[in-house]
């Protein structure tokens, strides 16, 4: 069999693949805000600081 | 204190600030949410914006109603032994600081478990043990921190909302299957009657085939369901010429690899839906934000204190009012039926319903109508209707409110369509019918090749580009605009009808002029400072107007609830308020609003109050007098006729005494005679105006703040550059007609090449992703040259 056959399987599963993890994403509800988390992800290095300072008053 | 702002909303602190931990706080409340914070590790709030909180409102008893079983059952997502999530709608959100805190909710109640904020719909989905808690809990945590949530009627109905997601589905599966197919069907293009090809090709095209099964049967199915609606009421819209350019696409392209003849058009027809449908998307510009579909339902409450005839107060949901009820209205709430006022002092604010932001005073006795916030004290009332029957209420039961805007209006690409799909089809036969007697067996390559290039790809992208374009600009120069058919809607004006109080005036400031004996010095000087200590909302607006003066202490000083004020200073006794309570002798009647002032118990003179109109609203006036009719709609008093007819061009109608169905007959009437309405107005009352014209725009000092159901909302600031947003809705027509004239051009093209029988899959590939990118180009950057006017 030519080698072709596997590299198009190959290729058609890895598109499929990400195909599929794109519907999983939007199902999950990802695009539905797109700007909250944007800020959220800015938070955790913040949240840290002035509760280690507060702690060793 | 270097620094007079409040730490935590940022309001003057005025002369008095509260000071702890050396923060300068405007009052208690503040201090207090501070405190709140402080205790519990959450100072970072204020790291990361400067003042951001709100005053907390008082709320004793407000959320009483919120232990009702059935009204959390209505309110909640999910509900079980464990766990209760609700969404609550909160309009404060505003930075950062508001996502930070309300997704630490659970450091300041533990048995909230998870809160997490939507910034763009301004919510907060919390999750929480009902064990432990309870939503009302919850709701009183976050009122104590300054974010009430707005828990309204609405609430109450909407039910369970889903997300659509179905056009997101539909572009990821095009354009999936459209890279793919790309690629799929390169060699071919390059590498013809080379071995290696010969070999593989087939497997190669079935593939493809494959890949467009969804695209056709999915991706495409809103244009077959909307050529068939179309089809079926006589109409040829641009979705017929599509539906049967794809159909064609697919079978020939089929027949093509089936019978081996060629290698099919299906990257063309991936390529094609796939910028369909980015078109489509690209046109969908929601502002979560706003809510263009509110009716009174989202300004009254859920729930309403009931005095039972045992005297005991029990909360009632507004549907359960019945005639006869007995209800307590606390300070702040809204007035959900019409009723007699029974017991307490009225101070009703109608701004919700009339834009007017003078309260008006009420005496026990006397008529309340639903819609209006008592604003001070507790009344008791009794309703002498049910919501749905009540004055306002009403105006929801005509038919507008049911109908849709769109339906009746054929917009620009249909309006096109219908000739070009007869043209395209006349093409279609006359090529073919050349050819078949020619050469009858490329009668049929001829037929569908022509029915395949003429496929409108590019004049059905043209206007949702454009549109699509100048609705992202107008949202940025804060004129939200529900849709695209409405930007097509405002271009074809013919005449603009404004609502007056809290449209063409502005609530925040009245002017105020003084008739009379002119004060002495000193007299002004106790004047000035005892309005100082009233609350009253005409005092507050003339204490603002009147020259400033040093702050002196008051000998006495005495505020009568709905009479007025009495003040004495230095042998000075002034009274000021209404023409009965200063002893006026002479009763003249206005129509505006005054207010009357005596010293020692000799009348001096009135202050009368006259609107004070909006920056820019005779220049705006006379920009739209050259290609508009204008009409000014009024439910008020002709008291303003007199300014009105010096400050706006001559041919302008002024019309008074308007009732919310008035106004609503009133532009029925002119439609008949083939006006197109431009409406522009604020409060409920213009609600069945709003929904009657062509197009109803809201004008709104805060557009986080409530705004009747609409088709565009304009923010106070911009109103004056109405007249420039009309205008380049008119542009914007004007680009969709050149990109037509465009689209023809590259058809034209295709045209030659179908006609004469030589349509080559290559050709059709490079031709339709080349114009519908063209367009695209075309209408952002003309769109995009007329935003840069309007700035």
């Amino acid at each position: 069999m030519s080698v072709i056959y596997i590299v198009l399987t190959v290729s058609v599963i890895v598109g499929v693949a990400f195909f599929i993890v794109f519907l999983l994403a939007v199902k999950s509800g990802q695009y539905d805000d797109s700007y909250t988390p944007s800020v959220r992800m800015l938070f955790e290095d913040e949240i840290v600081k002035p509760k280690k300072s507060t702690k060793t008053d | 204190m270097e620094n007079n702002s409040c730490f935590h909303c940022g309001d003057d602190c005025g002369n008095h600030p509260i000071t702890f931990q050396e923060k300068s706080f405007c009052c208690n409340g503040c201090k207090t949410v501070f405190e709140i914070f402080n205790e519990n590790d959450l100072t970072c709030y204020y790291d990361l914006q400067n003042s951001p909180g709100a005053i907390p409102k008082e709320i004793e008893g407000k959320y009483d109603f919120l232990s009702k079983e059935n009204i959390i059952e209505k309110l909640t997502e999910f509900r079980s032994d464990e766990i209760e999530i609700a969404t609550l709608y909160i309009p404060h959100i505003h930075c950062s600081s508001c996502i930070w805190i309300l997704e630490n909710l659970k450091k300041l109640n533990p048995n909230i478990s998870d809160s997490q904020v939507n910034f763009g719909k301004k919510t907060v989905r919390v999750t929480y043990n009902p064990q432990a808690t309870d939503l009302k809990s919850v709701v009183i945590l976050l009122s104590s921190i300054g974010y009430e949530p707005y828990i309204s009627l609405d609430d109450f109905k909407a039910g369970k909302k889903q997300v659509n997601r179905t056009l997101i589905y539909k572009l990821g599966v095009a354009g999936f299957a459209f890279g793919n197919i790309m690629f799929l069907s390169f060699p071919e293009y390059f590498e013809i009657n080379e071995f290696w090809l010969e070999q593989y090709k087939h497997m190669f095209r079935w593939l493809m085939f494959s890949l467009s099964i969804p695209v056709v049967f999915y991706a495409a199915q809103d244009y077959f369901v909307s050529a068939y609606k179309g089809l079926k009421a006589r109409l040829l819209n641009i979705d017929v010429p599509i539906a049967l350019g794809v159909s064609v696409l697919f079978i020939r392209s089929t027949v093509e690899i089936a019978f081996d003849i060629g290698s099919g058009f299906f990257d063309s027809l991936s390529g094609l839906v796939f910028f369909l449908l980015l078109g489509k998307f690209f046109q969908q510009k929601t502002y979560d934000f706003l809510s263009f579909e509110r009716d009174y339902k989202s300004y009254f409450p859920i729930a309403i204190t009931k005095i039972e005839k045992d005297g005991s107060e029990n909360a009632i949901q507004v549907y359960d009012i019945e005639k006869g009820d007995r209800l307590l209205i606390r300070n702040e709430e809204l007035i959900p039926v019409d009723g007699i006022l029974i017991n307490g002092k009225g101070k009703i604010d109608y701004s919700f319903v009339t834009g007017e932001s003078q309260p008006v005073t009420k005496e026990s006795g006397d008529k309340l109508f639903a819609g209006g916030k008592q604003t001070a004290g507790v009344i008791e009332l009794e309703a002498l209707k049910s919501v749905e029957q009540s004055y306002l209420t009403q105006l929801w039961s005509n038919d507008v409110f049911n109908k849709n805007k769109e339906d009746g209006f054929t917009n620009i690409t249909n309006n096109i369509s219908k000739h070009f799909t007869i043209a395209i089809l006349i093409i279609a036969v006359i090529a073919t019918s050349y050819w078949l007697f020619t050469d009858a067996t490329k009668a049929m390559n001829v037929f569908t090749a022509v029915l395949i290039i003429a496929c409108p790809c590019a004049i059905a992208l043209s206007a949702p580009f454009t549109f699509g374009n100048l609705l992202r600009i107008f949202g940025k120069l804060k004129f939200y605009v529900k849709n695209a058919s409405v930007i097509e809607q405002l271009a074809h004006i013919n005449t603009v009808i404004f609502d007056k109080t809290g449209t063409i005036t502005s609530n925040k400031d009245s002017s105020a002029e003084y008739e009379g004996i002119s004060l002495s010095d000193s007299e002004s000087l106790v004047l000035k400072n005892s309005l100082r200590g009233s609350n009253h909302p005409l005092s507050r607006t003339l204490y603002n107007i009147l020259d400033e003066h040093n702050i002196i202490t008051l000998d006495r000083f005495e505020e009568h609830i709905g009479k007025g004020i009495e003040a004495k200073h230095e042998g000075i006794n002034l009274k000021i308020g209404s023409a009965s309570f200063v002893g006026s002798a002479n009763q003249t009647s206005t129509l505006n609003t005054t207010v009357h002032v005596s010293s020692n118990d000799v009348y001096k003179g009135r202050f009368t109050f006259y609107n004070s109109y909006r920056k820019g609203v005779a220049k705006l006036f006379n920009q739209l007098k050259k290609h508009f009719d204008l009409v000014i709609l009024s439910g008020d008093n002709e008291g303003e006729l007199e300014n009105l007819k010096k400050l706006l061009p001559a041919k302008t109608k002024l019309i008074f005494n308007q009732k919310p169905d008035d106004k609503l007959e009133f532009i029925k009437f002119h439609q008949s005679e083939g006006a197109k309405v431009l409406m522009v107005g604020d409060g409920l009352n213009d609600a069945g105006a709003l929904a009657q014209s062509d197009v109803g725009i809201a004008i709104s000092e805060n557009v986080n703040v409530f705004s009747p159901a609409c088709d565009a909302i304009l923010d106070a600031s911009k109103f004056k550059q109405l007249y420039r947003f009309i205008m380049a809705s008119k542009s914007a027509i004007k680009i969709i007609k050149w990109s037509f004239v465009l689209s023809f051009i590259y058809n034209v093209i295709g045209l030659y090449f179908a006609v004469t029988g030589q349509l080559a899959p290559v050709v059709a590939a490079i031709l339709m992703p080349l114009s519908s990118i063209s367009i695209v180009v075309f209408t952002t950057v003309c769109t995009n040259f007329i935003g840069r006017k309007l700035k």
